[in-house]
C-alpha cells in the first residue's frame, strides 16, 4: 500500500466518507471509488454493478468490489437513478486500480437532488479525514 | 532458519505413469457363478492407467509431501481451529461395524449406531448448556442456515415473520450469507472501542421487525463478548432470538454455559472444536443446539429412546425438515464421539491451554507486530502489518515468508474490521517449544521486513511452488483442466 502523499486526489471531484467520488457531467454525476480505496483494497478482481435504470438512495449500496483480500460494498454518494454503467469493468476490473477517476468509473447517476453534491467533501477535507 | 529446505520430488500425473499390463491389485477369485450382464451396462471401461503398486504408493506419498498439514507442522490458521486430529479417532471410525454400516439398516440392526448419535447429542447438550441437539447439518454454514430456518419458524409460529438480523462487524463472514440465504436482511452492528459489542449499539438497532442477532463469541478479534448477557436480554426484550456461532467454541469448552449466556441457538463445528479432520481432510459436521422452547423446530429425523431401545422418529410437525441425506456425516460424528470419550472431564483443559497458547504468542510478538487490541485474548490473537507497511511489506508477504520457516501461514486480512490483519490461532495441540519456534520465526521475519523487504516480496523461496498469481487466478479463472 502507498503513503497518502503518493496517491492521487483530483480537485474536480467530491468524495464521500465511504471513499466514493462523484464528478458532475452535464446534468449527471459520474461515480467511482477513490485512489485511496483502490489502494487499500489491492488488486481488484471483480466489480458488481447495478442494472441501468435502478433507483438507489444516497448511502444505500449500489454494488460491490472484490479484491484478493475481501469483498467491499459500494455506497451511493448521492441518490438518484443509475443511467449508465461502465460495462468495461466486466472484463477489465483492473481499470479501477489503474485509473480510478478515468476509465475505472463505475456508474452515471441522474440525481434526485443535485444539491447533495455540495454535501460531499472537497479534496482538502477528504485528505484531512484520510490523514486523521 | 527453523524450517529447513530439502529435496522435493517432482511427480507427473498418474496418466503419464505406468505401462499397459502393470497391476497394483489382484482381484480375489470369483465366489459366485458367472452371470451375464445387460449389454447396455458394458463397454470399454474407464481409461485408467496401468500402474504397479510401488508406482502408486510413491505417487501419493510424494504428493502428500507437497502438503502442509497438522501432521507435518503447526497450522495456526486463525478462526479455523486446526488442532491435531488424534489417530485414535480414525481407529474408532474404521471399526467394521461402524465403517461398513449401511444407512438403510433397520433400527433393530443399528442400535449401537443410534445410541452413538443419541449419546453424542446428550454430551453436546451438556457441553453447551443447550438441551436439544441435531447432528444433521453437514458443516458450520449449514448449521447457521438451520439456525436461521429455526429463527424464521419461531417467528412464523407466533404469526409475525420478521425480516432483519443483526450481525456484528466482528462476526464470522458466513453469518450474513446464511441469514441472506434464509431471506433475512443483515443489519451490521459496529463493535465498540474495546473490540466488543456494547449494549447501546445493539439496543438501538433491535426492533419489532428484527428476528434476532448472530453473535460469534469469542468474536473474530479473539475477544470475549463480555456484554453478551445484557445484549441477549435487550434482544429478548424485543421478542428476538440470539444465535451464537460456535466456530470459536475451542476457547470456552467446559467453561461457558451458552444457555446461561442467553443463547437460543448455537452451532458447533465438530471439525474444529472436536478434532475431526478438515481443510481437505474430510467433510465437516455442524450440529445445532437449541433451547427446549425451540426443540420442536429441529431437523428430522431424530433419534428417540423408547425404554432401552433407540429408534428414528420424524413425527415433529413444526420441524424445519431434513437438511442432509440420512443422518449427517456419520463418520465425522464417530470421530467427535471418540474425542469426547477420550478426554472426558479433561475437555475443559483443552480450552484453557488453547487460550494460554494464544496469549503466549500475543505476548511474544507484541514488541515486533502492531497489536490493535492490547488486552488478554481468548484462543486467537490478531496482529496487523502496520509496522511492516512502513517498509512496504504486507500481511500477505509475511504469511508467504512464514512458509519458508516451515509453518502454515495464519489467516490474513480477516477480520475485516482490522486493516492488514494477521490472525493467529495456535490451538492447544502445540508444545511450548513449537510456540517458541513460531515466535522466533515471526520475529526473524519482522527483522527481514526492515532489512531485506525484497526477500519477503518474493517469498516463499523454499516451497514446491513460489508466489502464486492469485490476481490472475481470480480475474481469469481457468475452470477446466
Amino acid at each position: 500500500m502507498k503513503e497518502i502523499s503518493e496517491l492521487n486526489f483530483p480537485e474536480n471531484v467530491r468524495y464521500s466518507k465511504d471513499h466514493e467520488w462523484a464528478r458532475p457531467e452535464k446534468d449527471l454525476f459520474v461515480v467511482g471509488i477513490s485512489d485511496y480505496a483502490q489502494d487499500q483494497l489491492g488488486d481488484i478482481v471483480y466489480v458488481d454493478l447495478p442494472a441501468a435504470g435502478s433507483k438507489i438512495k444516497k448511502g444505500a449500496d449500489f454494488g460491490s468490489v472484490e479484491s484478493v483480500k475481501a469483498v467491499s460494498e459500494l455506497y451511493m454518494p448521492l441518490g438518484g437513478a443509475v443511467v449508465a454503467v461502465n460495462t468495461q469493468l466486466g472484463d477489465n476490473p483492473e481499470l479501477v486500480n489503474s485509473a480510478p477517476y478515468g476509465n475505472g468509473w463505475m456508474i452515471k447517476v441522474k440525481p434526485d437532488d443535485p444539491g447533495e453534491y455540495q454535501q460531499l467533501m472537497d479534496q482538502k477535507r477528504y485528505l484531512a479525514t484520510l490523514k486523521g | 532458519m527453523i524450517g529447513t529446505t530439502g529435496l522435493v520430488f517432482n511427480e507427473p500425473l498418474l496418466w503419464e505413469l505406468g505401462a499397459p499390463g502393470r497391476e497394483a491389485y489382484s482381484l480375489p477369485s470369483r465366489e459366485v457363478p458367472e452371470h451375464p450382464v445387460d449389454p447396455a451396462l458394458t463397454g470399454p471401461g474407464p481409461d485408467f492407467p496401468d500402474l504397479s503398486e510401488p508406482e502408486l504408493v510413491r505417487h501419493y506419498t510424494r504428493l502428500s509431501q507437497w502438503n502442509l498439514s497438522v501432521d507435518s507442522s503447526m497450522y495456526p490458521l486463525g478462526s479455523c481451529t486446526m488442532k491435531y486430529n488424534p489417530k485414535t479417532n480414525e481407529r474408532q471410525a474404521s471399526l467394521p461395524g461402524i465403517a461398513n454400516a449401511h444407512p438403510l439398516l433397520p433400527d433393530d440392526l443399528a442400535q449401537g449406531l443410534l445410541r452413538l448419535i443419541f449419546d453424542l447429542e446428550r454430551w453436546l447438550a451438556e457441553i453447551t448448556g443447550l438441551p436439544a441437539v441435531s447432528l444433521q447439518p453437514a458443516a458450520g454454514a449449514q448449521g447457521e442456515l438451520t439456525g436461521m430456518l429455526i429463527f424464521y419458524a419461531h417467528h412464523a409460529a407466533l404469526g409475525r415473520p420478521r425480516t432483519k438480523i443483526l450481525i456484528p462487524d466482528t462476526a464470522h463472514g458466513t453469518n450474513p450469507a446464511s441469514a441472506a440465504l434464509c431471506g433475512f436482511t443483515a443489519v451490521p452492528v459496529p463493535s465498540g472501542p474495546q473490540g466488543i459489542l456494547t449494549l447501546q449499539t445493539v439496543a438501538d438497532r433491535m426492533d419489532d421487525d428484527t428476528a434476532g442477532i448472530m453473535v460469534t463469541n469469542p468474536n473474530t478479534l479473539g475477544l470475549f463478548e463480555e456484554n453478551i448477557r445484557q445484549v441477549a436480554d435487550a434482544v429478548h426484550a424485543k421478542g428476538g432470538l440470539v444465535y451464537a456461532d460456535g466456530a470459536n467454541m475451542n476457547a470456552v469448552l467446559g467453561v461457558v454455559d451458552m444457555g446461561a449466556m442467553g443463547v437460543d441457538v448455537l452451532h458447533l463445528n465438530l471439525h474444529k472444536t472436536f478434532s475431526t479432520p478438515h481443510g481437505g481432510g474430510g467433510p465437516g459436521a455442524g450440529p445445532v443446539c437449541v433451547t427446549r422452547a425451540l426443540e420442536p423446530y429441529l431437523p428430522v429425523p431424530r433419534v428417540a429412546r423408547e425404554g432401552s431401545r433407540f429408534t428414528w422418529r420424524d413425527d415433529y410437525p413444526s420441524s424445519v425438515g431434513r437438511l442432509h441425506a440420512f443422518y449427517g456425516n456419520f463418520g465425522i460424528l464417530t470421530r467427535a464421539y471418540s474425542y469426547i470419550l477420550s478426554l472426558g472431564a479433561e475437555l475443559a483443559r483443552v480450552s484453557r491451554l488453547a487460550v494460554l497458547n494464544a496469549n503466549y504468542i500475543q505476548a511474544g510478538l507484541k514488541a515486533d507486530y502492531h497489536l490493535p487490541h492490547d488486552r488478554p485474548c481468548m484462543h486467537e490473537c490478531v496482529f496487523t502489518d502496520k509496522r511492516q507497511q512502513a517498509h512496504k511489506v504486507s500481511a500477505l508477504d509475511i504469511a508467504k515468508r512464514l512458509i519458508d520457516y516451515g509453518f502454515h501461514p495464519p489467516t490474513i486480512y480477516f477480520p475485516l474490521v482490522v486493516n492488514g490483519a494477521l490472525m493467529i490461532e495456535p490451538t492447544e495441540s502445540e508444545t511450548k517449544e513449537t510456540l517458541d519456534q513460531f515466535i522466533a520465526a515471526l520475529r526473524a521475519i519482522a527483522r527481514e521486513a526492515e532489512q531485506k523487504p525484497e526477500l519477503l516480496h518474493q517469498a516463499p523461496h523454499h516451497a514446491k511452488l513460489r508466489r502464486l498469481d492469485e490476481v490472475t487466478a481470480a480475474r481469469k479463472p481457468c475452470l477446466m483442466g
